[in-house]
């Protein structure tokens, strides 16, 4: 039984990490490149751009709950299946997330490039 | 990409990897945090791991929103994992420790990953579906 709650806390961390991540890569594209804003507009034009961006703060609360629940589920889980699975499993949920909503170009070398960085982290942290 | 883009890609793979790791060594000192006693999960914040990891994953968070204002999620992702990579060899060289044949196989694994995609563009979507208030430069960024 506490297998079944492990997976459910690692599946709840993938959703809520891809779509902070998803979310927060769709506010920085609007805001456009920080560095060339900051350059010519300053700092704080960079600061107001992004806190008016409203998918910024959903993306942030989502991480803020991804944050949480893999403290929560590090805390009693199984840390050697936690960590690489929850990990890694998000690079590729990311990777089918970018396609798919942010209609970024994954072709098969980052598709290819995601399933080796997940194969890899799982390794790195078991 | 710049020579400054590369370093905020660094960032991000050095405070990612260094905040986890801080944040591991204090939640250690922290303990089982159950529903029940919710509290101590705020609490844990007092922790002087858990605090330093905290600021170091807000400066991860910075380097990390800036990187993914001019390129694509899954190019800046990869890069999150070299941290796994920096802290095995600061590991093996810094402080002399043995890495098993597990790990070396999960670094050639996270290397040839990020190599895969550094070799590509760092942006592939066009900025017409975003609806961008207003363009930030005349120039096109590479």
């Amino acid at each position: 039984m506490k297998d079944a709650y492990t997976w459910a806390a690692i599946a709840f961390i993938i959703l809520a990490s891809t779509t902070g991540d998803v979310l927060l890569a769709h506010a920085m594209k609007r805001v456009g490149d920080v560095g060339e804003l900051w350059k010519q507009r300053g700092l704080l034009k960079v600061v107001n751009r992004i806190f008016a961006t409203p998918t910024f703060f959903l993306g942030l609360l989502a991480m803020a709950v991804a944050f949480y629940s893999l403290l929560f589920a590090l805390s009693w889980g199984d840390l050697s299946l936690v960590v690489p699975a929850s990990a890694s499993l998000t690079f590729v949920a990311n990777a089918f997330s970018a396609r798919l909503f942010l209609h970024e170009r994954v072709g098969r070398r980052r598709l290819l490039a995601a399933l080796l960085v997940a194969g890899g982290v799982a390794l790195m942290a078991i | 990409m710049t020579f400054r883009k590369y370093l905020v890609l660094v960032g991000v793979a050095v405070f990612s990897s260094a905040g986890d790791s801080l944040l591991a060594r204090g939640m250690k000192d922290v303990g089982g945090v159950s529903l029940h006693h919710l509290s101590s999960l705020i609490l844990a914040i007092l922790n002087p791991w858990v605090a330093c990891g905290i600021l170091l994953l807000l400066a991860f968070f910075a380097s990390y929103m800036a990187a993914l204002s001019w390129a694509d999620l899954t190019y800046v992702l990869p890069a999150t994992s070299l941290g796994y990579v920096l802290v095995a060899l600061a590991a093996r060289f810094g402080f002399h420790e043995a890495i098993s044949p597990t790990r070396w196989l999960g670094i050639a694994l996270i290397t040839a990953g990020v190599g895969f995609v550094a070799a590509g563009p760092s942006h592939t979507t066009s900025p017409q579906h975003l609806n961008r208030p207003e363009p930030v430069s005349r120039e096109t960024s590479s």
